[in-house]
């Protein structure tokens, strides 16, 4: 968020000149339309905004947005958007990162970049591959991902980007899907975030880990492998044609999240939670519900802002600066001198 | 309670104008040994002499007290004429303990003065240093001077109407040993009370404390000087230029270049750091400085404190990012992508002894090769070393200059001695620098073949550098980043030939950066022998130089400020010689480069232990490469 004066743009504003060059089919195509649909909803400018990537598939991003894009180096893109943003607070800063770049080289950063609380958004593309070195296991990769580094099977257990983030201080995580038409409602919301918004991108490698997420993602069934979360809107998912609603509930005895069966519509006799974007405990709950037993936890899962860093060091510098005169001459002779007639 | 001369009965201290004079104060590292050396060495300003300190101190915070490893050192030389060294071997050693004087007798020099608190020689203290016996008793300083006191007693007795607790009031010592030294020395008390004062607002009784521990030992000397033992030393002040001096530092002139150097540049400085001995205290002045629009981030390591600088380049600030040896390592990656988006970025690298964490609070000059080599693909970048505390407010100024001149990252070395050191400054006017503020592109800079305007972020000026493009410039929208780039659209080019085109603009710049021509520091252009130095062993190589010089010797001495690229004439004036040697505290490295350079045959005089040069070091350098 930070666009003080909204401009109008259509999706075509966005495009640059050059040759987008993702392997035909790839989940990045449908991102890259998102977000370029989002822009202008938002009123974006683009001589305001910056997009900053790392390195990866995902992270040639900011090449094929026209605005002011900078390509980095790998891990790093939060750091690069840590100064810009503190250099200029005005920029609308969007982060474009994958699950190595984002999760494995870089984690440190996303960290820091979350707990510090930068005003920006933070898409992390999760493939759950490394794509862009061909195919080797990630630090999101299920157990027993055969890959060439693994061709046995990979034996350590995966990241949990947003429960990374919460843990790491995070006031807005979500998490959408590369093709879901509900992907540009998850990014305005995260722009209408002050502060650092993260979200995760599942998003379909088709020549390394084609269709990985396709047991909640595909079109057949999603409404029964979906939870879609809206603030204020009980936490429901499935319908009476494919088998019956369901909600979830809080067990008060493990204090654990439960499936229930919704009877008649009659969610509040089933004690169906309430989503509350505030609520960082059951946000807690919600990044780490395991999908199987459960439906996949999408859209806003957490949003409860707090002042965001750079707003801060711009007060804090000001109060600093508050009644001194910024006199060279004076500072170059300060301390104890003397004069050498 | 004072017990006196136990050695040599000459003193060694000409009492009357002595040209220089060295002295070390050692003790334990809580002993405030640090803190007596720098109030000395501003009393010692104050008086009008010409001085240069030696910060030496170990790794550890509070090592175990009392332990050898725990010493912690300060060394000053202070002179009627120009110093330029710390000196070679002090001629009075302050030892607060046994630790002290075991590490630091065998630097004094032959029938030198030995200052000890006797009150510190217990047996337990003794075998904490692996004395035997105790050397006060044994002869072991049976060459010195001695001046054995019971300083703890004396100080105690001093405090006494303060009602600290004996912990308390063993921590005056250090004024205590401070007065003495101020007698000694004839310098004013006045200034030390001021300073107490004020360090001590919050705290009147500590501050009374320490004044009376002051006074007390100022008037032990008064006394002892009419018992005998001890005399007073006068020494002239140095004749100086004119004007307005102060004292300074390594860091602190860093801090203040650099300050200088972006408001000169009508910019806003941005400051990336992550802590690191001996570079943090660049950030810690910085962080005062915020009414200089200067903004300075703790960054979460060595990668982040420089990528965020450049960002905030990218951004229209002016990025510097700090570090030492291991740091810069670290930054390598980062370096080599401010190249090549060819945006401006000063990097500081306070060097340390290495490899790896080496030896964290030694100096050394061993980052030559990472600082001019050290990165991937062919990414050439300016760098300049600084040989002095005062020395490194200039290359800073420079450094930011050629870095947004030329829009390309800057390397400054300087190195733990320098950081540290530090030496009377007369206080330079702001407007002696002045310069015009950068340009920011604004609007398009080419058109196309149908004559509609268009932007060319690599399109190139004079001097090789690409235009500074903020984003948040209407119109301006375009992309860069570390892939190769098209020679003018800055577009991802894989192209064969625009990858030649650039590797080659990248060179040129670089080489083309506009220095002063190389001149002699002492003796001339051409002769049998030249010692061609860097960074902070200037002192000593001027110093050999100009001994030998008297002494009828055919030597000279060239300084290097800019090791990348190299001044222009310089291959020609050192082909005028015929020796050359290259003392460095490395093993060897510039002396490398020169003969890469110029296929000279530049001879190594090295030196890694950690300790500056010392004159006489190079004078037999001199001597034998003459002989």
């Amino acid at each position: 968020m930070n666009a003080p004066t909204k401009i109008e743009t259509t999706l075509k504003d966005w495009e640059t000149d050059q040759e987008v060059r993702w392997c035909p089919g790839c989940g990045d195509y449908a991102i890259l339309k998102a977000v370029q649909r989002t822009l202008p909803q938002i009123g974006a400018d683009p001589a305001n905004t910056v997009f900053i990537s790392g390195i990866g598939c995902s992270s040639r991003f900011p090449y094929y947005i026209e605005s002011y894009g900078f390509h980095t180096i790998h891990g790093r893109a939060p750091t690069f958007a840590t100064g810009a943003k503190l250099a200029n607070p005005d920029l609308d800063v969007w982060i474009v990162t994958g699950d190595g770049d984002g999760m494995s080289i870089g984690g440190n950063h996303t960290m820091h970049l979350l707990r510090r609380n930068l005003d920006c958004q933070i898409m992390l593309f999760n493939n759950e591959i490394y794509g862009l070195t061909k195919g080797q296991y990630s630090p999101t990769s299920r157990v027993g991902t055969t890959s060439p580094t693994t061709p046995a099977g990979s034996i350590d257990r995966p990241a949990q980007p947003c429960a990374f983030a919460l843990g790491s201080g995070a006031r807005f995580v979500a998490r959408g899907f590369d093709v879901s038409k509900n992907l540009p409602d998850v990014l305005i919301a995260a722009h209408a975030h002050k502060g650092a918004a993260f979200i995760e991108i599942f998003q379909n490698c088709i020549v390394y880990n084609k269709d990985v997420f396709d047991d909640f993602a595909a079109p057949k069934g999603a409404e029964d492998r979906q939870l879609w979360l809206e603030h204020g809107q009980p936490m429901l998912f499935g319908s009476e044609k494919t088998g019956g609603v369901k909600g979830i509930t809080l067990n008060h005895v493990t204090c654990g999240l439960e499936v229930v069966d919704v009877v008649d519509g009659d969610w509040e006799a089933a004690n169906v939670l309430v989503h509350d974007k505030a609520n960082r405990l059951i946000a807690h709950m919600l990044v780490e519900m395991p999908f199987g037993p459960f439906p996949m936890a999408l859209g806003v899962l957490y949003d409860d802002p707090r002042p965001s860093y750079e707003t801060e060091v711009v007060a804090e510098n000001a109060r600093l600066a508050a009644g001194k005169e910024p006199n060279l001459a004076a500072l170059l002779a300060k301390g104890q001198t003397w004069t050498v007639e | 309670m004072a017990s006196t001369a136990a050695g040599n009965p000459d003193t060694t201290l000409p009492v009357s104008n002595p040209e220089a004079v060295v002295v070390r104060f050692a003790g334990d590292s809580g002993d405030g040994m640090q803190l007596t050396g720098g109030q000395f060495t501003l009393s010692t300003a104050l008086a009008g002499n010409d001085l240069a300190t030696f910060p030496d101190f170990p790794a550890e915070i509070r090592a175990p007290q009392g332990t050898l490893f725990g010493v912690s050192a300060f060394q000053i030389n202070f002179g009627s004429t120009e110093v330029d060294t710390a000196g070679d071997a002090p001629d009075v050693l302050v030892a607060m303990n046994p630790a002290a004087l075991k590490v630091n007798l065998p630097q004094l020099k032959p029938t030198g003065l030995v200052i000890v608190d006797t009150g510190e020689f217990t047996k337990r203290n003794l075998d904490k240093a692996h004395y035997e016996t105790n050397p006060l008793e044994d002869g072991t300083l049976a060459p010195y001077d001695v001046l054995a006191l019971n300083i703890s007693e004396m100080t105690l007795e001093a405090v006494k109407p303060f009602g600290l607790g004996k912990k308390e009031a063993l921590r005056c010592k250090n004024m205590w040993t401070l007065g003495l030294a101020l007698w000694m020395f004839d310098r004013d008390r006045k200034p030390l009370h001021d300073w107490l004062k004020g360090k001590f607002a919050k705290l009147p009784e500590i501050a009374d404390a320490n004044i009376a521990a002051l006074d007390a030992g100022h008037a032990y000397g008064e006394t002892a000087e009419l018992a005998g033992p001890l005399q007073q030393v006068h020494m002239d002040p140095v004749p100086s230029k004119p004007g307005l001096y102060r004292t300074i530092t390594g860091s602190e002139a860093v801090a203040l270049g650099l300050v200088a150097g972006a408001r000169l540049l009508r910019l806003p400085m941005f400051f990336g750091g992550y802590p690191i001995t001996p570079a943090s205290a660049i950030l810690h002045h910085l962080a005062k400085l915020k009414e200089f629009n200067v903004t300075t981030f703790q960054a979460e390591d060595e990668i982040a404190a420089i990528c965020s600088a450049i960002g905030a380049s990218w951004a229209g600030s002016l990025g510097v990012t700090s570090s030492s040896g291991p740091g810069i390592a670290l930054k390598g990656e980062a370096m080599g992508l401010a190249i090549m988006t060819e945006l401006p970025l000063v990097i500081v690298n306070s060097q340390r002894g290495g490899p790896s964490t080496g030896l964290p609070t030694k100096t050394e000059q061993s980052d030559l090769y990472q600082a001019v080599y050290g990165r991937n693909g062919d990414a050439p970048m300016p760098v300049i070393a600084a040989r002095s505390p005062g020395d490194v407010f200039e290359c800073a100024i420079e450094a930011c200059r050629i870095a947004v001149d030329y829009m390309t990252p800057v390397m400054l070395l300087t190195d733990g001695y320098i950081a540290n050191a530090s030496e009377p400054w007369k206080v330079p006017d702001p407007e002696s620098f002045e310069r015009a503020p950068v340009e920011f592109l604004t609007e398009k800079n080419a058109v196309d073949a149908e004559g509609n305007p268009v932007l060319l972020p690599y399109k190139r000026d004079e001097k090789g550098a690409r235009p500074w493009i903020k984003p948040g410039t209407p119109g301006l929208m375009h992309r860069i980043g570390g892939i190769e780039k098209d020679a003018l659209t800055g577009n991802i080019s894989y192209d064969p030939d625009n990858h030649q085109v650039m590797t080659d603009a990248r060179h040129d710049k670089v080489s083309g950066v506009s220095l002063p021509d190389q001149e002699v520091e002492v003796g001339e252009a051409g002769g049998k022998l030249a010692l061609v130095g860097w960074g902070s062993t200037f002192g000593p190589i001027h110093q050999a130089v100009r001994r030998a010089r008297k002494k009828g010797l055919d030597v000279s001495h060239i300084h290097v400020r800019h090791l990348w690229p190299l001044p222009g004439n310089l291959g020609e004036l050192l082909k005028g010689y015929d020796k050359v040697l290259v003392p460095e505290m490395n093993a060897g490295q510039f002396k490398t480069v020169l003969r890469d350079q110029y296929l000279v045959d530049a001879q190594p005089v090295t030196k890694t232990t950690g300790q500056p040069f010392t004159i006489a070091e190079l004078e037999a350098a001199i001597e034998e490469a003459l002989g």
